[in-house]
């Protein structure tokens, strides 16, 4: 193990130039409250700026990313994440601009805010846009905010949120902290909704249905038409989770398929980097009256053709986050809509969808795929039979990171067992593709003849496999002298 | 773009799955929803006409010289090597760590923001980040009407006003109970204890508070503790830190923040990198990612994530929060930003920032028409309120000048339309301090 940084300190050594003081402290006075004066200085290390940079380099060796590995990572769209928007989110005019600066100086970011909005109501048939969430998970809670408010300005009790069992973890989560009872609707054997289930449930508490799709089997909800009607007649609303939409961006129109809300993830299907767990971002559009629940501030256009910032709206929910948003990860995200265009921003669904279906087929001899012959832009493979003869859906993952390969989701969702949720995105050429294929090949053999050495992997990771069980149980969560 | 197929290898692909075209590829979807639409969007754009468009838009920014803005958000300096870490692009285009074997570069330095985060704040437990500091006052929120067992949360009207806005709509206004600062800008004592009821979860006090008042929070951990309610401090300027009593040592149970200050640039409000940290009894109800220390089967030492079992993703609608991506990339910068400056340059730049605010609070005072409007003790944030030029006059003229000249409250506090708040950091020279007065005396000429 790297030693942690805080033991590589030397008492005395200077890191980094900070600014020089320039105030002589004899013309001023400052009056601290005595009983609110630190008495101890915050224990930071002592290091060199080339001690830090080998520090967090040799951190960095550690890591496998989408540079420099295939990242078949299922429902998180690991797609590439395009140089040139690096370089234009980084740019001083944005990264240097404070967020209560007055608004004649802020009018190219403002700009950005409403080109954005626009392209992503075109994109998904919505009318109106926030981009104030950080997150998907965070655009959800948003959505469900907003269903509390719409039906309190109803002035309909609804307590209940349907929400399909092969549903993300963070559906229920955001439901219940909004205030929601969760109801969950089973799959049916093809893996898609269960509508005489949905039908059994569906009641005038009924606040909304939320939904992935193509869900997180990979596969499109094709009931979707009669599935909005029947919520729709019920007065409720139909929610779109856009943690999927890679596969039918620029083809397929949530707000065309009758869904009345969206959130998006600008940081899956919009190519902004991961960033190791984030910053994403996770703009919410809505149809309609109910984009009038939207949070403020909201970016309106003037009737001069300047933008500027709203703040009253009585049906709004109110914010979800100080400011306006993760703007720098909004700056990249317009950037990509804008090198795809109109022209190629369809190719985005198809491809993610033909390497997908290119790698089942490919993957179909060694795996039980549970549901269907054929998906959308990532598949569930189940590794039931190597279960079997005893080698885990996390055991053969392990064993990919020692070919050079990412792991797929492992044990999601949680109808299928020992899943393996595979999202090659449309980035991948036909080469990783095959070479993945020959390599899972590879393991099948492995895991018929030789299973100890799955049992054992990973070999040449920088560590061999972690004790998840001693960790959760003695947690060691910072370092200590 | 960014996709690599030819004409020749989609034919083979569509071959290999058994389909004439790519349109076959979606037989699932209805055809009254399938390509109808002709997208209304630009043609594609070049990589050259792109970065032209965005100079473009760049261009109609103001990035001013001298910037005397806070709030929340603040101007400090960042040095070179912290980007040169974050845009490495085995940190940036990873995702957040679940094959640990292949993610202990993220893991290790998730562990090492959690131990400055708690070293800083003096308490046990960080958490990976949050979204930013005004989510992090309500998953504080959350964890303590989860400990309680009460509903309602008490909070100083010298909290950041859009803190509190995003609090009503988390938990809903009708649980927020709030307590007014009085003629010293601190949050008042006696209103405060009047009103904790055993209905308070927890008491919400940020220090040094929206307008800047270094608040002494003593006495009112007293009253909290003795109402079995939490105290949570909230700190969106984390430098002060160097000049005040951290949180543990002012009695709460959780701190939470917004720490952009340490290495992310101010980007219009976001990303920025919320923070939580709490006491030891606390670790099991904490929201967000937590990394751990552990072994592996060699016996060697190595990173997990831990404590899954609050989580959205094993938990569902049980879980403590719903929260998965969080700000990781942020907490690296601020992690490559701590470990760069180090002690001598935290504390440097905390006096620093100490000594250049009282600077120019005390020139300003000096000037005729402009008072401070609060005698208490700041760190490097004050108010100053203008008698013959409304603040919106002063901040549209020294934009003019370049100069971000402070944020008007009026549109936060209707009754404080004559104040202005105003932020100086160790960007700010004594220079760009003499010049804002000077534009200051001259508008009061005219």
């Amino acid at each position: 193990m790297t030693k942690i940084i805080f033991e590589k300190t030397s008492e005395g050594r200077k890191g980094s130039a900070v600014p020089e003081k320039d105030i002589n402290i004899a013309e001023i006075s400052i009056d601290i409250d005595e009983e609110m004066k630190a008495d101890k200085i915050p224990d930071l290390p002592e290091l060199s700026e080339l001690d830090v940079i080998r520090h967090y380099t040799e951190l960095a060796n550690k890591n496998i990313c989408v540079n420099s590995h295939f990242y078949p990572l299922g429902s998180c769209t690991m797609k590439y994440n395009p140089c040139v928007n690096e370089e234009i989110a980084s740019m001083r005019s944005f990264t240097d601009i404070h967020p209560y600066q007055v608004e004649s100086s802020v009018s190219g970011n403002l700009e950005i805010m409403y080109l954005l909005k626009k392209y992503l109501c075109e994109l998904t048939g919505m009318d109106d846009f926030t981009l104030q969430p950080a997150a998907g998970a965070h655009g959800e809670f948003t959505a469900m905010l907003m269903t509390k408010k719409w039906f309190e300005l109803k002035k309909e009790n609804r307590t209940k949120i349907l929400i399909p069992d092969s549903a993300h973890g963070t559906n229920p989560a955001s439901a219940n902290m909004a205030g929601f009872e969760v109801v969950q609707i089973a799959s049916n054997e093809n893996g898609t909704v269960n509508l005489d289930d949905l039908e059994a449930k569906i009641d005038d508490k009924t606040a909304c249905f939320m939904m992935t799709n193509p869900n997180t089997l990979g596969l499109f909800e094709r009931d979707i038409l009669k599935i909005s009607e029947k919520i729709h007649s019920k007065g409720g609303l139909l929610y779109y989770d856009g943690a999927n939409l890679n596969a039918i961006l620029g083809l397929v129109r949530p707000g065309d398929a009758g869904f009345d809300f969206v959130h998006l993830n600008m940081h899956k299907t919009f190519s902004t980097p991961h960033g190791g767990g984030g910053p994403g971002a996770g703009p919410v559009g809505a149809k309609g009256k109910l984009a009038e629940c939207l949070p403020l501030p909201k970016i309106i256009q003037k009737e001069d053709k300047t933008f500027s910032l709203m703040y009253d709206n009585p049906s709004s929910i109110g914010r979800v986050k100080a400011f306006y948003g993760n703007f720098l990860v909004l700056v990249k995200a317009l950037a990509y809509i804008l090198s795809m265009g109109k022209d190629e921003i369809a190719n985005v669904a198809k491809l993610s969808v033909l390497n997908a279906n290119y790698l089942l087929k490919k993957l179909e001899d060694i795996y039980e795929i549970p549901y269907g012959k054929s998906c959308m832009h990532e598949f569930v493979a189940s590794a039931d039979r190597q279960k079997n003869i005893g080698v885990t859906a996390i055991d053969i993952c392990k064993r990919m990171l020692d070919y050079g390969f990412h792991a797929p989701t492992v044990y999601f969702p949680l109808i299928v067992h020992e899943a393996l949720m595979i999202e090659p995105t449309e980035t991948e050429s036909i080469q990783t593709l095959d070479l993945y294929s020959e390599i899972l090949h590879k393991i099948q053999e492995e895991t018929e003849k030789n299973p100890d050495l799955l049992h054992e992997a990973p070999h040449n990771m920088p560590v061999k496999r972690l004790d998840d069980v001693t960790a959760a149980r003695k947690p060691d969560l910072a370092y200590k002298k | 773009m960014y996709t690599p197929h030819t004409e020749q290898e989609i034919k083979q692909m569509l071959n290999t799955v058994g389909k004439d075209s790519l349109d076959d590829l979606f037989e699932s979807v209805p055809k009254e929803i399938y390509n109808t639409h002709e997208m209304n969007l630009p043609k594609s754009y070049s990589e050259n006409e792109l970065k032209k468009f965005f100079r473009k838009l760049a261009s109609e920014n103001k990035v001013f010289e001298s910037n005397f803005l806070g709030g929340g958000c603040y101007n400090h300096y960042i040095p070179s090597a912290v980007s040169a870490i974050t845009s490495d692009s085995r940190f940036f285009t990873a995702y957040t760590p679940y094959q640990a074997e292949a993610s202990q570069g993220t893991l290790q330095a998730i562990y090492e923001y959690q131990t400055y985060m708690s070293r800083l704040t003096g308490m046990d437990v960080s958490n990976a980040s949050l979204y930013d500091g005004a989510t992090a006052i309500c998953e504080a929120s959350i964890i303590s009407i989860a400990e309680t067992k009460r509903k309602k949360v008490m909070i100083s009207e010298a909290l950041h006003p859009e803190y509190a806005e995003t609090l009503a709509s988390y938990i809903g206004s009708e649980n927020i109970i709030k307590v007014p600062f009085n003629e010293n800008g601190l949050t008042d004592y006696e209103v405060l204890k009047s009103k904790l009821t055993n209905e308070i979860a927890c008491v919400i006090l940020q220090n040094p508070n929206f307008l800047g008042s270094i608040e002494n929070p003593n006495k009112i951990a007293e009253a909290v503790k003795q109402n079995k309610s939490l105290l949570v401090i909230a700190i969106n300027e984390p430098y002060s830190l160097g000049v005040i009593k951290n949180p543990r040592d002012c009695g709460a149970d959780i701190a939470v923040g917004d720490a952009q200050s340490f290495g992310c640039s101010m980007g219009f409000g976001g990303p920025s990198l919320g923070f939580l940290t709490v006491k030891r009894n606390l670790m099991r109800k904490i929201s967000g990612r937590l990394a751990g220390k552990t072994v592996d089967k060699d016996g060697n030492e190595g990173f997990v994530l831990t404590l899954q079992a609050r989580e959205q993703h094993i938990r569902r609608e049980k879980a403590s929060s719903n929260i998965c991506s969080n700000e990781a990339l942020c907490a690296l910068s601020a992690t490559v930003h701590l470990s760069l400056i180090g002690k001598s340059g935290f504390m440097q730049t905390a006096e620093n920032n100490l000594e250049k605010a009282h600077y120019m609070a005390k020139k300003i005072s000096e000037l005729d028409g402009f008072t401070l409007k609060f005698k208490s003790s700041f760190f490097n944030e004050f108010v100053i309120s203008c008698s013959k030029e409304t603040p919106e006059e002063i901040v549209e003229r020294m934009a003019s000048k370049n100069i971000g000249g402070g944020i008007p409250l009026g549109r936060f506090y209707p009754n404080m339309k004559d104040c202005l708040l105003i932020a100086v950091t160790e960007m700010n020279t004594k220079e760009d301090i003499d010049n804002f007065v000077k534009e200051l005396s001259e508008g009061v000429k005219k």
